[in-house]
């Protein structure tokens, strides 16, 4: 069967020596919804890189669709799109230009390219600027157009490299829901980002990445399951003048004694909490987990291979 | 890639190219035009009234085929250094390089700019320059032929020079301190018959030399070295300079990790 992207024994050397990748192996499905997680440094926009041909390998191999990088680069190209990191377009030029040049370099007639340009700055809420020199853009808008520009040639696999970095709350629902779209229209999505929710929320699939090695690859699902604990905060409608604990519960006090925060193993159940407080006349006005789930279990992966 | 699609990226970097140095007019097309008309009245008017006949011409008429070529040459270089570093500078590289274009195309976009850019100014110029003088093509083919020759093998310089650029002074530093006084001295403004013989063949090692004399061949029908050999020298230039860029390109040279 062909994947959307195989990797195998990918390595990168940089001149000065520095070893970014250390031969990592990733397959990434058609139709994937794909997280590459790591901290900063640890590899990830490298390995974008080599796949989109801004990076040169040192060795291994990549085929996207089939094709291999290394015998049909060109072929290759045309099946991904690009949202980097850095804003990367002429700023003096207007967004219609930007995105009708990039159809251009795809070998996408004007006409073509105009419709196209249409149709996904009207999607992405970017129409009315059409005529703006893009430097005259917001942070957001700026990002938006880079995904209009990524997917002018329709490409079958899209790459975002941190695309909600700096993007408020409400533009970053928005991207998402239309990446959503996109992804359940076929394209297969490959996401790296900081916001570890967005990918637990959105992602099937994920790898996390570290020192030039994949320490993790696996879906959402199943990482989560191999979380031990989890920590949980209650909101209480009154202030606890006495601190009070409960066996096998790790309690701490927050918030001047209108909350706390409970550990939960696994195997333990939020109940035996429930049954307690009610014992005690406590009321709960609301619970929620103290920090993102899978953000618990990066901080884990990184800190066992250092 | 298939050939029209190759086509079509092609014509979208001439076209990118050639709308970005009309959209910053004032910096590419007023000050060549500016310079030279201050070129043609003082040194053409004033001061070559004074000098009298060269090569069997008034020194204006002399004069004039070399400045329309120096007008060539620096714009045709540095609209590719210029353009291609700042799409260095901003990133904006990485949509050529991302995309299935080959690098012969984008090598080859890139020189037409430069080519179009020359020839724009070029034309600008030797309107102006009707202003001062009366101008008869001895050899239309020769003069059309080093004028594209030369925008090519400059705009190819200008490539190699913004492919090692670092900064924008290094985009700056090549034109001022080489390519100036290699046109100053290149016959722009006298005969090289008018020099000793050490300067005389010193003379012949400068390309631009060549360059303007094949122009001034084509305009007025003299030429201090031969027009065969002058070609020979421009193509070969061309020939290296294009396989050098091509081979950088390849390469990543400055543009990829």
């Amino acid at each position: 069967m062909t994947h959307a992207i195989e990797i195998s024994d990918l390595k990168k050397r940089y001149e000065s020596g520095f070893e970014a990748l250390k031969g990592i192996n990733l397959t990434v499905e058609k139709g994937d919804f794909f997280a590459l997680l790591g901290p900063n440094g640890a590899g990830k926009s490298t390995t974008i890189g080599i796949l989109c041909s801004l990076v040169n390998k040192t060795g291994g191999k990549v085929s996207i669709f089939g094709v291999d990088i290394d015998e049909d680069f060109a072929t290759a190209k045309k099946y991904l799109g690009v949202v980097p990191q850095e804003f990367n377009f002429n700023v003096f030029e207007t967004v219609f230009n930007i995105v009708v040049t990039q159809a251009g370099f795809y070998g996408i007639s004007r006409d073509v390219a105009a419709e196209r340009a249409e149709k996904y700055l009207k999607q992405l809420e970017l129409w009315d600027k059409k005529d703006t020199p893009s430097r005259m853009l917001s942070g957001g808008m700026k990002r938006r157009l880079m995904i209009a520009r990524a997917l002018i040639h329709e490409p079958q696999v899209l790459i975002l490299d941190e695309p909600t970095a700096g993007v408020d709350i409400e533009l970053r629902r928005s991207m998402w829901e239309f990446i959503k779209k996109l992804n359940e229209q076929g394209t297969t999505i490959i996401l790296t980002t900081h916001y570890l929710e967005e990918a637990e929320q959105l992602c099937r699939n994920i790898a996390i990445i570290n020192r030039g090695e994949i320490v993790e690859n696996t879906s959402v699902k199943s990482l989560l399951k191999t979380l031990n604990m989890e920590t949980f905060i209650f909101d209480l409608d009154s202030k606890v003048e006495s601190p009070f604990s409960i066996a096998g519960y790790p309690i701490t006090f927050i918030n001047d004694g209108h909350s706390f925060e409970v550990e939960i193993a696994k195997g333990q159940t939020i109940n035996d909490v429930f049954v307690f407080l009610s014992e005690k006349g406590l009321n709960v006005i609301s619970m929620r987990n103290k920090s993102n789930r899978l953000e618990e279990l990066f901080v884990k992966l990184i800190k066992d291979k250092e | 890639m298939k050939q029209s699609e190759i086509f079509i990226a092609f014509l979208t970097i001439i076209r990118r190219e050639i709308r970005r140095f009309m959209r910053i007019w004032p910096q590419t097309l007023l000050p060549p035009a500016i310079t030279m008309t201050l070129y043609f009245a003082i040194f053409g008017n004033l001061i070559g009234e004074r000098i009298g006949k060269m090569g069997g011409f008034s020194y204006m008429e002399y004069i004039v085929p070399g400045l329309i070529m120096m007008s060539i040459i620096t714009n045709s270089y540095s609209n590719v250094s210029s353009s291609f570093f700042s799409a260095k500078f901003q990133h904006s590289i990485q949509e050529l390089l991302v995309s299935p274009t080959p690098n012969w195309v984008v090598l080859m976009g890139y020189v037409l700019g430069g080519v179009a850019r020359g020839l724009f100014v070029g034309l600008i110029v030797t309107l102006l320059s009707l202003f001062f003088t009366h101008l008869q093509v001895q050899n239309l083919f020769v003069t059309i032929i080093v004028v594209i020759l030369t925008s090519v093998l400059f705009s190819l310089g200008g490539f190699v020079n913004a492919i090692f650029a670092k900064s924008f002074d290094d985009v700056s530093i090549v034109p001022t301190f080489i390519l100036v006084p290699l046109t100053y001295l290149g016959g722009v403004f006298y005969s090289i018959d008018l020099l000793p013989d050490v300067w005389q063949q010193l003379s012949l090692l400068n390309p631009v030399l060549y360059m303007v004399n094949a122009f001034r061949f084509g305009i007025l029908g003299v030429s201090d070295i031969s027009v065969g050999w002058a070609m020979f020298i421009i193509m070969s230039f061309i020939v290296v300079l294009f396989s050098y860029s091509l081979y950088l390109l390849n390469r990543g040279q400055g543009i990829r990790n």
